[in-house]
């Protein structure tokens, strides 16, 4: 961001973010990621590689896992956000996705876990819904919920990277949530 | 980044008007490449118009039997759709084989078939690249190459496309919808993109100010299953390094309808022509799916480190005739 804003590139917007409206007047050029991080004070969501390749900025918008380092705020007036910080829901108690996380040690330094598991939950969601993936057999009946099995956590997690390498852990601890 | 403005219209016709009358705008739909590039300095718009809420976002029947799919329906919900699924199994396999989920929630598909390549000097503005900047020559022609084209690549350029979905849509014969102040056109997707030859800055034929406002799908014949296999330098998550999409129907053993296109390997989806004209009324045998596939890539001009996609892409495409091909009837 090297030049000053000029009129005309700024708008307001009007976010839910973890259920809690937000008006704002953004700069065009704002992602959700920064906005997040730098106007709303909600850090947890990480900024990884900034470029859509390392999913450590995911986030869900309205019930989606996208990368929020991605999506320009001005387009996204009137959406719901859910970041890790709201995954717990208004009491204190983790989601039990989060105790699972913890129960599996599934992380290292934790830099990608809020990214995995806004990730993990849109991904339950998917699955619930019918949605294939790559490996997903040709004979799955269209529309119905697909099982999740190991390969098929694997390939739907692909876009979130772990550099400390907990994929194992991550797998069992969405495993553990998995109705 | 500098600025910009942002403009949100609220239908296809008052989207193409904005186009016009604002010199240097480009369309915003899930802003999965868009909004990378006007990170890394690549894009400069003066306004972005934001279509990713016009009401494109549907898949609907067409009478002919074909699919109508909406320009903003995104990648994850088009692989998904059961009628895709049963009918053209090759485009949910593409769609299924790109990006990450994340990014397939996003992206959306006019903007899958408009996203610029990912050749990393495009994407680097301290490096030459004819495509970013005419004229200031290309720095992956003897420089790191091994991802870029084998086929139809011009002394200016050597970039591929990126697209999955778009190589499965040239094998299907789908067409592009085009919206402009002037009227509507439709074009095949596989004569949508352009070689590089002297202007590498075209990707497309597409017009300035036009929009795509979606993809026709022809009606699936009966017994032509199709297919897509993609080969990749990881087992998820990566851009091709080749594919293929497949489309075959064979009647008493002989090939009766064949639709082949080549991914990762061109300037553009690949359509092999020369194959698939090999092919129908030939008899549906692995040796002439071998001579077949072979006409084609005889036309291919590897480059210092990427010889190796030749025998890739071969092998792709036979793997998929062959899984294709019924087996033959008990003598």
């Amino acid at each position: 961001m090297t030049s000053a804003p000029q009129p005309g590139h700024h708008s307001e917007v009007t976010l839910r973010v973890n259920g809690k409206p937000h008006t704002l007047r953004v700069d065009h050029r704002r992602v959700l990621l920064d906005l997040l991080r730098e106007e709303l004070d909600l850090t947890g969501s990480k900024k990884g590689c900034d470029h859509g390749q390392c999913g450590a900025c995911t986030v869900l918008v309205d019930g989606r896992r996208l990368n929020s380092c991605l999506l320009l705020a001005v387009a996204l007036d009137g959406s719901e956000i859910t970041t890790v910080e709201g995954l717990g829901g208004d009491g204190d108690e983790p989601h039990p996705l989060q105790r699972a996380f913890l129960d599996r040690d599934a992380f290292q330094c934790g830099y990608c876990t809020p990214g995995q598991l806004c990730s993990a939950l849109g991904m339950l969601a998917e699955a619930a819904a019918g949605h294939p993936s790559h490996v997903t057999g040709p004979t799955a009946p269209s529309g119905r919920p697909v099982p999740l099995d190991r390969s098929e956590i694997r390939e739907r997690m692909s876009g979130n990277l772990c550099r400390c390498g907990a994929y194992p852990r991550i797998v069992e601890a969405i495993e553990d949530v998995i109705p | 980044m500098n600025g910009f403005g942002y403009l949100r219209p609220d239908s296809v016709h008052e989207a193409a008007e904005a186009y016009a009358a604002h010199p240097g705008a480009r369309f915003l739909a899930g802003g999965t490449n868009l909004v990378d590039l006007l990170k890394l300095g690549v894009e400069r718009p003066s306004t972005l118009i934001d279509i990713g809420r016009l009401p494109l976002d549907s898949v609907q029947e067409l009478s002919d039997g074909g699919l109508r799919v909406g320009a903003t329906v995104r990648n994850s919900d088009l692989a998904a759709d059961p009628r895709v699924r049963d009918r053209y199994p090759a485009l949910s396999q593409a769609l299924l084989a790109g990006a990450s989920a994340q990014l397939r929630n996003a992206a959306t598909t006019g903007g899958n078939l408009l996203q610029r390549t990912r050749c990393p000097y495009f994407q680097d503005l301290d490096k030459p690249c004819n495509k970013r900047e005419p004229g200031s020559g290309c720095g992956a022609r003897d420089g790191v190459h091994r991802d870029h084209a084998v086929l139809g690549h011009s002394p200016q350029c050597i970039a591929t496309h990126p697209s999955d979905m778009a190589v499965a849509l040239a094998a299907l014969d789908a067409q592009v919808e085009l919206y402009s102040t002037a009227g509507t056109r439709r074009l095949p997707v596989a004569d949508f993109y352009r070689l590089p030859g002297e202007h590498p800055e075209r990707d497309t034929w597409i017009r300035p100010g036009e929009l795509i406002t979606g993809v026709r799908l022809p009606a699936a014949t009966a017994g032509a299953p199709s297919a897509y296999r993609k080969a990749r330098d990881r087992a998820s998550y990566a851009f091709a390094l080749a594919s293929v999409a497949v489309v075959l129907r064979i009647q008493d053993g002989v090939v009766d309808q064949v639709g082949i296109a080549f991914g990762g390997l061109a300037h553009r989806p690949w359509r092999a022509r020369h194959t698939e004209l090999a092919l129908l009324g030939a008899p549906a045998t692995p040796a002439a799916f071998e001579g077949a596939v072979a006409l084609e890539l005889a036309h291919a001009e590897p480059l210092r480190d990427n010889a190796y996609k030749v025998p890739l892409a071969r092998n792709l495409a036979l793997d998929v005739l062959n899984r294709l091909a019924p087996a033959p009837a008990p003598a």
